[in-house]
C-alpha cells in the first residue's frame, strides 16, 4: 500500500525546509506526495460593497497567484526528485483546512514548517503548528 | 441641481478669500437655497390624505409591508431560525469558501443602515411623537422584515454577472429584467425613475443628513463651529477613499463599524438595567403613548407617523438600497439571500432603534407636567420639551451621557464612524444608479463621485430642518417605484419561497455543517 504525505506549503523559507523533509521521506518510504496550499480566509469578516462586488474576480486572481507563484515552483522543484506530486488549494481556516485536505486526500502524515511568530502573537492568534498538532486525526511533523 | 453646485462653487470660492468671519453667512447662504429649491419635492411626498394630517407616502410603506407579511404567510417569523442558520454558513458549500459569504453580504448591507438613524433619527421619533412613537417603530421594523425579504430575493435572481466575474444587481436590474420576464410593460422608464431617486436619496439620507448629523456631535463636543469645516474635511476624506482608492479606510471603518455597534447596545443596555425600576413604566409610555397620545405634537397620528417614518428611514425596507448591497453573495438559490435579509431590519429597528429610544425615554429626557403627566411642547407645539432643549443626536447624547458622562465622546467617534460607513454604502448605492443611466466609464463614475463630495459640504453646512426633510423626501421617492415593481414581481418571490421549502423539507438542499 502506498502511503501520503501532506505538505503544507505557503512558499516561505521554513515551508522550503518542510518540504525537502518531506521529499527526502517520500523517497525513503516510497510515499506520495499532497502539496497544499491554504488561502486564509474567513466568511465571518466585514467587506466594503465594493469589495463585495468584486469578491468573485479577486479569488479567481488569487487562485491564479497562489497557483502560478506557490504551486508551480513548487512542482518544477520536485519534477526531478522523482516523488509523485498531487497539489491541493483551499480557502480557509489554515490549521482545519490543512486537516480537511489531509483526510480528503488520505494521507498518513502532515508535515509543515515552523512559523517564525514570537510567543506573545501566537499566543494571542493561535499558532498553526499548535492547531494542527490538537485537532488532527494524523500524526503532525513539525520542522524548525 | 444647478443651483447645488452653484451654491457650493460659491462656497469654496468664499472659503479661500475670506476669514472665518463669514463662516456663518455661507452657512445661511447655503441653507437659505437649499430650503428654496427642495420645497416643493418635500412637500409633494409628504403630503396627506385630504382632510387628514397623515402622509399617504407612511400608508404606502405600511400598506406594502403588510401585504408582504400576509402574501408570505408571516414569513418574517416563520423563516427567522432558517435565517440564522443560512447567516452561520450551515448552509454554505466549503468548495465557495473565499466567496461572499451570507455573514459578509449582511454584515455589508447592514454598515449601510445602521448609523444615524438609530441614534439621531430616534431622537427626532420620540422627541416629536413622544415614547408611543417607539411602539409604532417596532411595529414597523417587525413588518419591514417581509419587504426587505422580497426585494433582496428579487436583486440577486435578477443581478447581472459579468464576464470578468463582478456583479451588479438591485432595483435598476430587477425591474428591467424582471419586468421583460413577465411581459409587463414600462420596465425601462420605472427603472430609470427609480435609479434617478436613488441618487437623490445618496445626496440626501446617504449623505448630507450624515454630514450634517456627524457636524452636530462634534459640535456638541468641541463647542459650536462653522458646519462647512467638517464638510470639508469629510469631503476630502470621502474623496479620498472611493475617487482616490484609499481602500484601506473604507476597510478600516467596515471593521471598527461593527464593534461600535455592538458597544452601543451593550452600553444602551447597561444603561436600561441600572434604571431596571423604571422599564416597566417605559413600556407603559411606549404602549400609552403609541394609542393614545400622550397630548404629543399631532396626537396618536403624530407617534404613528414619526414611528413609520424613522423606522423606514432607519431600516430602508422597501426602499430598494439594500437589494444592491446584498446582490453580491455567492448563493444558487436567491432566496436564501432574502432569508438573511429580513434580519436587516430585526437588527437595525426592532433592536437597536428600541434601545435608543428606552434610553432616552429613561433617562427622563422629555419634560412632562408634573400634574397632568402629559408632555410639555415647545412654543411652536411641533416638539416636545427636553431637559437642555436638545433634539436628533444631541438629544441621544444628553441620555447616554445622563448615566455615563465619558459616553458622550465614544458616541461621537460611533457617530462620526457611522455616518462615515454609511456615506460610503450610499456612494456605491448611488454610483450604481448613476452608471444604470449613463453607462460605466471612468468620467461618468468621476463625476458622480466629485459631486457626492460636494453635497457632504452642503450638507454639513445646512440646518438639520431642510436637509432631514429632503433626506426622508428622496429615500421615500425611491420606495414609491420600487414598491410598485415589488407587487408586480412578488409572485416570483413566491414560485422562489415555493420550490426551495419543498426541497429543504425534502432534504435535497444539504446542510453542509
Amino acid at each position: 500500500m502506498s502511503k501520503k504525505i501532506a505538505v503544507g506549503f505557503d512558499g516561505s523559507e521554513s515551508a522550503v525546509g518542510a518540504l525537502d523533509f518531506a521529499v527526502s521521506m517520500a523517497k525513503a518510504s516510497g510515499s506520495e506526495l499532497v502539496v497544499a496550499h491554504v488561502l486564509e480566509w474567513s466568511p465571518y469578516t466585514f467587506l466594503t460593497p465594493i469589495e463585495l462586488e468584486e469578491r468573485h474576480k479577486r479569488r479567481k486572481e488569487e487562485l491564479e497567484r497562489a497557483e502560478k507563484a506557490i504551486l508551480t515552483p513548487a512542482l518544477d522543484k520536485l519534477a526531478k526528485s522523482g516523488v509523485k506530486v498531487t497539489t491541493a488549494l483551499k480557502y480557509g481556516h489554515i490549521a482545519e483546512t490543512l486537516i480537511q485536505i489531509a483526510e480528503e486526500h488520505g494521507v498518513d502524515q502532515i508535515v509543515i514548517g515552523r512559523n517564525g511568530h514570537s510567543q506573545l502573537s501566537s499566543r494571542l492568534f493561535g499558532s498553526v503548528a499548535g492547531s494542527l498538532a490538537q485537532a488532527a486525526s494524523v500524526p503532525v511533523t513539525i520542522v524548525p | 441641481m444647478k443651483k447645488f453646485n452653484a451654491a457650493a462653487l460659491a462656497a469654496t470660492a468664499t472659503l479661500v478669500a475670506s476669514a472665518p468671519a463669514m463662516a456663518s453667512s455661507i452657512d445661511e447662504t447655503v441653507n437659505a437655497l437649499f430650503a428654496s429649491s427642495t420645497g416643493w419635492f418635500v412637500n409633494f411626498i409628504f403630503s396627506p390624505f385630504p382632510g387628514t394630517s397623515f402622509p399617504w407616502i407612511v400608508a404606502w410603506l405600511v400598506v406594502a409591508a403588510t401585504v408582504f407579511t400576509l402574501y408570505f404567510g408571516f414569513i418574517q417569523f416563520r423563516a427567522f431560525p432558517h435565517s440564522i442558520s443560512l447567516v452561520k454558513g450551515d448552509y454554505s458549500d466549503p468548495n465557495d469558501a473565499g466567496e461572499v459569504s451570507h455573514f459578509q453580504a449582511l454584515a455589508t448591507a447592514l454598515s449601510g443602515t445602521v448609523g444615524l438613524g438609530n441614534i439621531a433619527g430616534v431622537a427626532v421619533a420620540v422627541g416629536i411623537g413622544g415614547p408611543g412613537a417607539t411602539f409604532w417603530m417596532i411595529l414597523a421594523g417587525l413588518m419591514g422584515m417581509a419587504s426587505k425579504f422580497t426585494e433582496c430575493t428579487l436583486g440577486v435572481k435578477y443581478r447581472n454577472e459579468y464576464e470578468d466575474g463582478t456583479v451588479s444587481g438591485g432595483p435598476m436590474y430587477y425591474i428591467t429584467k424582471g419586468f421583460e420576464e413577465r411581459g409587463i410593460p414600462l420596465g425601462k422608464p420605472l427603472a430609470i425613475l427609480f435609479a434617478i431617486f436613488c441618487i437623490l436619496g445618496a445626496f440626501g439620507g446617504g449623505n448630507m443628513f450624515q454630514a450634517n448629523q456627524a457636524h452636530a456631535q462634534i459640535a456638541n463636543v468641541v463647542g459650536e463651529f462653522p458646519g462647512w469645516i467638517t464638510g470639508v474635511v469629510f469631503a476630502v476624506i470621502v474623496f479620498a477613499v472611493i475617487v482616490g482608492g484609499l481602500k484601506s479606510i473604507a476597510s478600516v471603518t467596515e471593521k471598527v463599524v461593527p464593534f461600535m455597534g455592538v458597544l452601543y447596545v451593550v452600553t444602551a443596555l447597561i444603561i436600561i438595567l441600572m434604571n431596571a425600576d423604571k422599564i416597566g413604566w417605559a413600556f407603559g409610555q411606549i404602549f400609552a403613548g403609541a394609542f393614545t397620545g400622550l397630548g404629543v405634537a399631532g396626537g396618536l397620528v403624530g407617534a404613528l407617523i414619526q414611528g413609520f417614518k424613522r423606522a423606514a428611514f432607519s431600516n430602508e425596507a422597501g426602499v430598494g438600497s439594500a437589494a444592491i448591497a446584498h446582490s453580491a453573495v455567492k448563493t444558487k438559490e436567491p432566496i436564501t439571500e432574502g432569508f438573511v435579509s429580513l434580519l436587516e431590519p430585526f437588527i437595525d429597528t426592532v433592536v437597536i432603534c428600541t434601545m435608543t429610544a428606552l434610553v432616552i425615554i429613561i433617562t427622563g429626557q422629555l419634560v412632562s407636567d408634573p400634574e397632568t403627566g402629559l408632555y410639555l411642547l415647545n412654543e411652536g407645539a411641533s416638539t416636545i420639551q427636553t431637559v437642555d432643549g436638545n433634539s436628533g443626536v444631541a438629544l441621544t447624547s444628553a441620555a447616554f451621557s445622563s448615566a455615563f458622562g465619558w459616553f458622550k465622546y465614544v458616541l461621537a467617534i460611533a457617530v462620526i464612524l457611522f455616518a462615515f460607513s454609511t456615506m460610503i454604502s450610499w456612494s456605491y448605492y448611488g454610483l450604481k444608479a448613476w452608471t444604470f443611466l449613463f453607462g460605466e466609464g471612468k468620467t461618468t463614475e468621476l463625476s458622480f463621485k466629485v459631486l457626492f463630495c460636494v453635497f457632504v459640504v452642503i450638507g454639513a453646512a445646512a440646518n438639520l430642518g431642510p436637509v432631514i426633510d429632503f433626506s426622508d423626501a428622496a429615500i421615500f421617492a425611491m420606495a414609491v417605484v420600487n414598491i410598485i415593481a415589488l407587487y408586480l414581481l412578488m409572485p416570483v418571490v413566491k414560485a422562489e419561497l415555493d420550490s426551495y421549502l419543498s426541497r429543504l423539507k425534502s432534504g435535497e438542499i444539504k446542510k453542509f455543517h
